[in-house]
């Protein structure tokens, strides 16, 4: 960064910074407050909402023994955790190819994988639904581990396809004169020079599916199979009584995951997104 | 230890020729250079060579294999990349020792031949660093190492000095020819550069569209260019050429270019008038002009200087006789004004003449 004289900086720069935090984080600010305010004070309009007058871990407690909460963390991890390895072998695997075996169909394969990315889930969910029925999957967590990745797949290639062609290819073919096979090309030189790609793919894959709302509405019914954005909504939400403080300690705990995902590979994943292959 | 032999090698890529009907013998051991201008085929051979591009036509053999449809790793060939291709996320030492490791020889060979191969090149101590770590000299070197490690059959080298400042190209070129000395080790070079094909290759192949325009060695090239384009490609500052007609001299024949007469010796006299055609082009390299004190007819170009170049060991004189524009490399102990006339006697004997249409040389 070049020398700048401090006051011009700290409007220029920590100002809007500070500004741009704030209305990020508000959200956050906002669910904590909630989960640890009584219904009572929560409904209290007489009160400061900024400010928890009387702490209570209630909501928490709540959360815990009368939803089976615990259960749809595990579900989600479960279905996330597989989603993405399966995402990622195959996008892994796809964009390998279409970038670089050069057969004489990879444009147009790869222009196809795309623009399956850009049919939307609202109408690609019926037909979905129609299949795992006839594959006898439904209301089985192994529905949302084989749909997730049809969207998941279109991203990831596109993202490696980039990370790929980044790579020189003088690269591959001093390899192949060395007396590596193209497996052994793929696991030794391609993909340690795409790690950082790889991390993002993952983390964007395993974030969708975390988050992932649709199908998991569709194709879940009974209690002990639902992911968390599925158990919470439905079962905290009764009529029209919203359960506000177990919701938001149920969002705040699901949040947890994601955030440490997000912070230990922050880097590679800022790295991934702009493409920033240095040799 | 091996030949390499390319019989009548043609690559097409859809309608572009990229090499046509190429035909070459390399001998064991021989450092031959393919030269020419950019987009002429170079590296379009190197690659048929390693087996990284599929031959359209033609036969390869190295040593007395036909090598067609061989994969890459089975020619027993190394290459040297013109941006190295090093593997950034493998240490100096991982990157030599590659290609040991994928052909599974034991760990101490490894070893052994890794450090054999950085002492020759004096990369001991960079063996643990990253590509990254290198200055463009050092990668070079390590390129090179990753390729004499496994002691190939044959070297390719695709124009590995071009990353290079100027400086370092000329020491690094040199070490690369002792290199070759020292392994003995059959070696084809590239290379857009003519220096750099002059002073490496026991043989040059000058190569233009596709096409070999002449194989020789370079004093071949030099005294006998085969056509105008090797004429001009080999030399610097290239040579000069003129069209000129063919007139009776005082005895035997001359060319007159303008107000330029020169009369021809004898020799080349009977073989023009075999020739039977009246215009020719002519081509004098500068490094062939002499200066003189008196203009004489037929003998010397009378010129105006234009601009002087000097360049320390030589100065290169630009200089204008009616209607030619010529360059003459004197001695640097010659004293040349821009804006007067000098005089400049060209050596006969080194005069090249060529068919104005086909550019085949009609010297010899
Ligand atoms: N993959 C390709 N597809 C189509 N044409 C190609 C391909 N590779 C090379 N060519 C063409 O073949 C011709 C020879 O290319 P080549 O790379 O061998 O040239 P070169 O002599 O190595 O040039 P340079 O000195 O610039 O490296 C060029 O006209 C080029 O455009
Ligand atoms: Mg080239």
């Amino acid at each position: 960064m070049a020398i700048e004289r401090s006051g011009s900086k700290l409007f220029k720069f920590y100002l809007p910074l500070v500004m741009y935090l704030v209305f990020l984080l508000f959200p956050f600010y906002w669910m904590v407050n909630t989960v640890f305010k009584s219904d009572k004070e929560l409904y209290d309009m007489s009160l400061n909402p900024f400010y928890i007058h009387h702490p209570t871990v209630h909501n928490i407690v709540r959360l815990f023994t009368e939803t089976i909460f615990l259960r749809w963390m595990a579900n989600t991890f479960f279905v996330a955790i597989l989603a993405t390895l399966i995402s990622l072998a195959a996008s892994l695997l796809a964009a390998y190819a279409i970038q670089r075996l050069r057969f004489k169909t990879s444009g147009p394969t790869g222009v196809a994988i795309f623009l399956a990315y850009l049919i939307p889930q609202t109408i690609l969910f019926i037909p979905l639904a129609s299949i795992i029925f006839k594959l006898k999957l439904w209301d089985s967590l192994w529905a949302l581990v084989l749909t997730y990745p049809t969207f998941l797949v279109p991203f990831c290639t596109w993202l490696l396809m980039g990370y790929f062609k980044s790579i020189p290819k003088e690269m591959e073919e001093c390899a192949m004169i060395d007396g590596a096979s193209r497996i052994r090309i793929f696991w030794k030189i391609i993909l340690p020079l795409c790690l950082p790609g790889v991390l993002s793919a993952g983390i964007f894959c395993f974030t969708l599916s975390w988050n992932e709302y649709l199908y998991a509405l569709a194709f879940i019914s009974s209690s002990a199979k639902k992911t968390v954005p599925i158990g919470l909504v439905t079962e905290l939400v009764r009529g029209d009584i919203y359960h506000w403080g177990s919701l938001m300690a149920g969002a705040l705990c699901a949040s947890v995951p994601v955030a440490l995902v997000y912070s230990f590979f922050v880097e590679q994943y800022v790295a991934g997104m702009t493409g920033a292959l240095k040799e | 230890m091996a030949e390499v032999r390319l019989e009548n090698v043609c690559k097409h890529y859809d309608k572009v020729v990229a090499v046509d009907n190429f035909n070459l013998s390399i001998q064991d051991k021989e450092f031959v250079v393919l030269v020419g201008p950019s987009g002429c085929g170079k590296t379009t051979t190197l690659r048929m060579i390693a087996g990284l591009e599929t031959i359209t036509s033609g036969r390869i053999f190295i040593g007395d294999r036909l090598i067609n449809d061989l994969p890459a790793k089975e020619r027993n060939i190394a290459m040297v990349f013109q941006n190295y291709a090093l593997y950034p996320h493998m240490t100096v030492r991982d990157n030599i020792a590659f290609s040991l490791e994928m052909r599974k020889r034991p760990k101490e060979e490894i070893e052994q031949r890794v450090r054999e191969a950085a002492d020759i090149l004096g990369i001991e101590h960079l063996l643990d660093r990253k590509p990254k770590q290198l200055s463009g000299g050092q990668r070079q070197r390590v390129a090179v190492g990753r390729a004499i490690v496994r002691k190939p059959e044959v070297f390719l080298f695709d124009e590995p000095l071009s990353n290079l400042d100027a400086k370092l190209r000329v020491q690094t070129r040199l070490e690369l020819k002792k290199l070759h000395e020292r392994l003995a080790t059959t070696a084809v070079y590239v290379t857009h550069d003519q220096v750099e094909a002059m002073t490496m290759g026991d043989r040059i192949v000058v190569m233009k569209d596709g096409l070999i325009q002449q194989v020789g060695s370079p004093m071949e090239l030099y005294n006998t260019p085969a056509n105008r384009f090797v004429a001009g490609f080999i030399g610097s500052p290239a040579m000069n050429f003129f069209e000129a007609e063919l007139a009776g001299g005082t005895d035997g024949l001359c060319l007159q270019s303008g107000e330029v007469r020169l009369d021809l010796l004898p020799e080349q006299c009977r073989r023009l008038e075999r020739y039977g055609r009246k215009r020719i082009l002519v081509g004098i390299r500068p490094e062939d002009f002499r200066p003189c004190e008196r203009h004489e007819q037929g003998q010397t170009i009378s010129g105006e200087v234009e601009v002087v170049e000097p360049v320390g060991n030589e100065t290169y004189v630009n200089f204008r006789a009616g209607e030619l524009n010529l360059i003459a490399a004197v001695g640097r102990k010659t004293i040349v004004q821009a804006h007067t006339r000098m005089v400049l006697q060209p050596a006969m004997e080194h005069l090249h003449l060529f068919d104005i249409d086909s550019g085949k040389s009609i010297s010899k």
